[in-house]
């Protein structure tokens, strides 16, 4: 087949660069400039789908991207995309399309005997059949359902294609590059505005291309390059074809998808799409108008279509469309029947339901008549007009039909406001004022002619013009065709029959009169009970004339009926654009430490602490089970000495004479009376009494502190210190910074670990010169950092800082001087162990849920001063007996495992949750002291140390006999901390 | 959405981190009794219409009292609390 559909001559296609697509596997040849519904138009391809519910053949009944019917596949392998809009989708050599939702094939659908049994089908079918037993709806009837239905499918492979997301900023974005959105652009990027103008076609002109209406004596399509031309040449106007705007949010923020390489055959390193994110000073909806069909028996025939669309395929695609009936109830319609006529198209008759329209034209026109049926197996064969002097049947190849225009009004509405019912023009159209920093012009606020948009379009940017402090230059709109628009309304043909309203759903005015009857006579109801409107074009060409059905059948007006709610995304848009960038590595950003290649070359499995990477453990060579490696880095730690990457922890810089008041107002206990070259512990909570985070102070001098944070919290931190000082200091003589990243800090843990340091260090310390919460300045391998005694192992221990950019260096020595030690590097998991084994919190203790009384903390609220949560925490209900208190727990049979997330309960009760006494947050393996150890919170626990309480994990079915005691298992005294 | 942090100028929403009701701002005396601490913490207005709320601009660490309005989401005003 070589295009036999084309008219010699016509249309704004490249005839000289043929392209080769295959539909089905059939091969085809098409022209540059044409989309996948035009080159099958032009091979004579009328059936393209099947429809949803009854798998009825359908071809295309739009030309733009409101295609309810022609919805394919496109692409091969993980790539594969279904519904995909013929009449979108731009043909390239290699193309590979496949019709979907039929079986075996196309012109063979089985399931078409769904339409035998249409009359059981209909509205809510499925809320009535699929109800009982309930039993069935998850193994019987979901799974068959899910089979049936569904558009397409997916290749269910990961989408490895390129997408990307960007922004943009301009003063003034104009939707729509018709006559409105084009004058608009012109006149802006003339008078200097930084202007996008952003069109979802692949070629700008609007209806300029296909209604080709003279403009400055022109045709539409020579102005339409000229005016582009001028804009292209602007270093202020983006042009951004194949983009389509697909919401409107706050703040002049919009979203539009631009389809960058899904045209192309060899796409190179270009995206597929690109999801935009336009903040736009000033906006102009320029989007034009969408026509709307006629609801008349068996309407819904290959060959069926609106009559924009047959004048778009003939104009702008050169498509002989054959033998053509118009079925319209306006002028638009009657107009086009016209321009037809004078592109050499056969109009075969000209139906209007009008009694007045006037019957001298160089076609038959049929006055106060309508279509009521069509035939055709799996395309139009012929049509039945009812007329005055009876039924004629009418051969014709294509049926257009046009029940006046619907304003693309949707982004208007994305923000909640409500169109007004125009009952002149019969059709919705937006309110001043719905989006506050745009402005709607054209025919999408129900202007139609070309000189009326042209002129709409011009006032707009001059009106935004004026809004942005520019100067409007003195543009004036050419002249251009000023018919007047006359419409009677007209919305379904009563024949009997089926007359189809949303062809995408198969939703029929019979379903919508059905729907009303059965009480869902609200529009929203209405909508879920029939599925009006929620295929992929959600009703685009068809809502407003299933609410005309609905306003009939209630007796209620269009205006009260009101619409249903217009919500963003106005288009498909894929989540591989959205989410573009946030695949794999790209999902969040990685914080490494500097001992990080190290770690992965020691073969530490790495663990992910935040946005942090941390190393788990270090296996050795006989290492089996991550326990063995675990057990062995505690040992080391409770007998040699080992050392741990700790940068991770927040660290923020605390500097100025107010610095210790600040402090005492963050800390629950004091800061101001910690001497310079020491550290304290310090506890913060939260304003509401509960407990945010904990760390260490260290007072580096009178006025200079460094601060520690939890890995997790740091974060929480900075911006809860950052309100702090705002809301209640803001005069005081105290600033701080976040220095995590600027200092490498390794714990140095073990009996051994000053002799290890004393390796390092310039200076030696001892027991006398730098005791137990010490810290200072300290000469680290030559380098100026800083020395703290601090620990959170209960071993003897040092942590050891410098310039983040000599990390490497000082990790790599301490873990060789420690493993000649007989000890080395341990990972978070033993230092896990080291903690509970301590009775150290961490997040998962403090959860924000506990007080510092749960934690027994209660004392380390400085009575002598105010700090955040003070007050708070001293309220009814956050201290006292009922409270869930920390504890330690320890297995009857020490080897037999526990689990964090179990829940306590009385040693005879009933693992329900009316008998709950608490949780557990902690566990590990103690090779210390040869069992189990577990942290959890108790009902009364502290004064229940010795009982013995049954832990239950009903996930994992572990039921373990604990005892409760101490939360500090090892050393409680601290002598080995303090050495 | 799109706030104006008198820092930084008009960002996207994303940037910023909201904490709650600007009445955040009025702390009571540490010794106010448990009924004013109650009323400061936890019971707030759900104004249709404007409201004044807090902030957090995540890339300068600026805290800003945004007035809002919660019908028609303009912004109104941004102001550094310090
Ligand atoms: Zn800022």
């Amino acid at each position: 087949m070589t295009q036999s559909h084309r008219i010699p001559g016509k249309g704004l296609i490249d005839r000289s660069r043929p392209v080769r697509f295959s539909f089905d596997g059939r091969p085809y040849e098409g022209f540059a400039g044409d989309t996948l519904a035009s080159a099958l138009l032009a091979n004579g391809v009328r059936l393209m789908a099947r429809s949803f519910k009854y798998h009825r053949p359908r071809g295309v009944l739009t030309a733009g991207p409101e295609e309810p019917n022609a919805l394919v596949e496109v692409f091969e392998g993980e790539q594969k995309t279904p519904n995909m809009r013929a009449t979108v989708q731009e043909v390239f050599t290699g193309l590979r399309a496949q019709s979907q939702n039929r079986w075996p094939s196309l012109r063979h659908d089985l399931m078409a005997v769904n339409d035998r049994f249409a009359r059981f089908l209909a509205a809510g079918f499925y809320y009535k059949t699929f109800m009982w037993p309930a039993a069935f709806w998850e193994r019987v009837y979901e799974p068959a359902i899910r089979r049936a239905a569904g558009l397409g499918a997916l290749s269910g492979q990961p989408d490895e294609g390129r997408y990307e997301q960007a922004f943009a900023f301009c003063d003034l974005l104009v939707i729509g590059a018709g006559p409105a959105g084009l004058m608009a652009a012109l006149s802006a990027g003339r008078a200097g505005a930084d202007v996008i103008l952003a069109e979802a076609d692949a070629r700008m002109g609007g209806r300029l291309l296909a209604d080709q209406p003279t403009v400055a004596d022109r045709p539409g399509p020579d102005w339409a390059s000229q005016v582009l031309g001028e804009l292209a040449a602007m270093p202020n106007v983006r042009l951004m074809p194949r983009t389509t705007v697909t919401g409107a949010y706050d703040g002049g923020t919009w979203g539009a998808l631009e389809r960058v390489g899904l045209h192309l055959a060899d796409p190179g390193a270009l995206p597929r799409e690109c999801f935009w994110r336009i903040v736009a000073r000033r906006a102009i909806l320029a989007a034009g108008a969408l026509e709307r069909p006629i609801a008349h028996p068996d309407n819904d025939r290959p060959g069926v279509m609106l009559v924009s669309a047959v004048q778009s395929y003939v104009a702008r695609h050169g498509i002989d469309p054959g033998r053509v009936v118009v079925f319209g109830n306006n002028d638009s319609a009657l107009q086009a029947a016209r321009v037809l006529t004078a592109q050499g198209v056969r109009i075969a008759g000209y139906v209007d339901p009008r009694e007045d329209v006037a019957v001298v034209e160089d076609f038959p026109v049929y006055p106060g008549a309508a279509v009521t049926g069509t035939r055709g197996r799996l395309g139009l064969r012929d049509v039945a007009v009812r007329h005055k002097g009876g039924v004629s049947l009418i051969e014709a190849e294509t049926l257009a039909l046009s029940g006046g225009w619907n304003p693309t009004l949707h982004l208007a509405c994305h923000l909640g406001g409500r169109p007004d019912w125009d009952a002149g023009l019969a059709a919705f159209v937006p309110r001043a004022g719905m989006v506050p920093s745009m402005t709607v012009a054209g025919a999408a606020r129900g202007q139609f002619s070309t000189a009326a948009c042209l002129a709409d379009g011009l006032a707009a940017a001059k009106a935004a013009l004026s809004d942005l402090g520019l100067k409007p230059g003195t543009d004036t709109a050419p002249a251009a065709e000023d018919r007047p628009y006359t419409i009677a309304p007209f919305w379904a043909v009563d024949a009997g029959g089926r007359a189809w309203l949303d062809f995408a759903n198969d939703v029929t005015t019979k379903d919508v009169q059905l729907s009303a009857q059965e009480g869902f006579s609200a529009v929203e109801h209405m909508k879920r009970y029939t599925t009006q409107g929620m295929a992929p074009d959600q009703g685009k060409t068809s809502n407003v004339t299933a609410l005309a059905v609905l306003a009939e059948a209630t007796g209620q007006g269009i205006a009260q009926t009101g619409t249903t709610t217009f919500r963003p995304p106005f288009m498909p848009v894929s989540i591989g654009a959205m989410g573009a960038g946030g695949r794999g590595m790209g999902f969040a950003p990685r914080r490494l430490a500097t001992s990080d290649g190290q770690s992965r070359d020691m073969g530490a499995p790495m663990i992910e602490a935040g946005l942090w990477y941390r190393p788990s453990y270090f296996p050795r060579a006989n290492e089996v089970t991550w326990r063995q490696s675990c057990d062995r880095e505690v040992t080391m730690v409770r007998s040699s000495v080992a050392v741990c990457d700790v940068s991770t922890l927040g660290k923020i810089d605390v500097q100025g004479p107010d610095a210790e008041r600040f402090l005492d107002f963050l800390y629950t206990n004091a800061m101001a009376s910690l001497k310079p070259g020491r550290t304290r512990y310090g506890l913060m909570l939260r304003e509401d009494g509960h407990v945010m985070d904990d760390g260490t102070c260290a007072r580096l001098g009178q006025d200079h502190f460094v601060i520690t944070t939890t890995t997790a919290a740091a974060g929480q931190v900075m911006r809860h210190m950052d309100f702090v000082q705002q809301a209640f200091c803001a005069n005081w003589a105290v600033r701080f910074a976040s220095v995590t990243e600027h200092w490498a800090q390794f714990a140095v843990a073990g009996p051994k670990a000053r002799e290890l340091v004393n390796k390092i260090l310039q200076t030696p310390v001892d027991e006398r010169n730098f005791p137990f919460m010490a810290c200072g300045p300290a000469c680290i391998l030559g380098v100026q950092g800083r020395l703290f005694r601090i620990s959170f192992s209960g071993e003897l221990g040092y942590e050891l800082a410098v310039p983040a950019r000599y990390g490497a260096d000082l990790f790599a020595r301490l873990v060789r001087e420690a493993e000649g030690m007989g000890g080395g590097a341990y990972g978070m998991e033993a230092l896990n162990v080291l903690r509970i084994e301590k009775g150290f919190i961490t997040h998962a203790e403090i959860h924000g849920r506990v007080t510092a009384f749960d934690i027994g903390m209660a004392g380390m609220i400085s009575a002598r001063k105010d700090c955040i949560g003070k007050a708070a925490s001293r309220r009814p209900g956050l201290t006292g007996a009922e409270r869930e208190q920390l504890v330690g727990l320890m297995p009857i049979e020490p080897q037999a495992a526990i689990s964090a997330g179990a829940h306590l309960y009385d040693k005879d009760a009933p693992a329900t949750r009316e008998h709950n006494q608490g949780y557990v947050t902690s566990v590990g393996y103690s090779p210390t002291l040869q069992s189990w150890l577990g942290l959890g919170f108790l009902r009364n626990g502290r004064a229940r140390h010795g009982e013995i309480v049954r832990l239950v994990d009903g996930l994992r079915g572990i039921k373990v006999a604990c005892r409760v005691v101490h939360p500090v298992f090892h050393d409680p005294e601290g002598g080995k901390l303090r050495g | 959405m799109r706030i104006s942090c008198p820092c930084c100028g008009p960002r996207d929403r994303r940037e910023f981190t909201y904490l709650g009701a600007a009445a955040y701002l009025d702390r009571p005396d540490p010794d106010a009794p448990a009924p004013e601490w109650d009323a400061y913490l936890h019971l707030r207005d759900n104004p249709a219409g404007r409201t004044r709320d807090l902030w957090y601009h995540d890339a300068c660490g600026s805290w800003i009292v945004v007035t809002r309005d919660t019908v028609t989401h303009a912004v109104l005003a941004a102001e550094a609390l310090a």
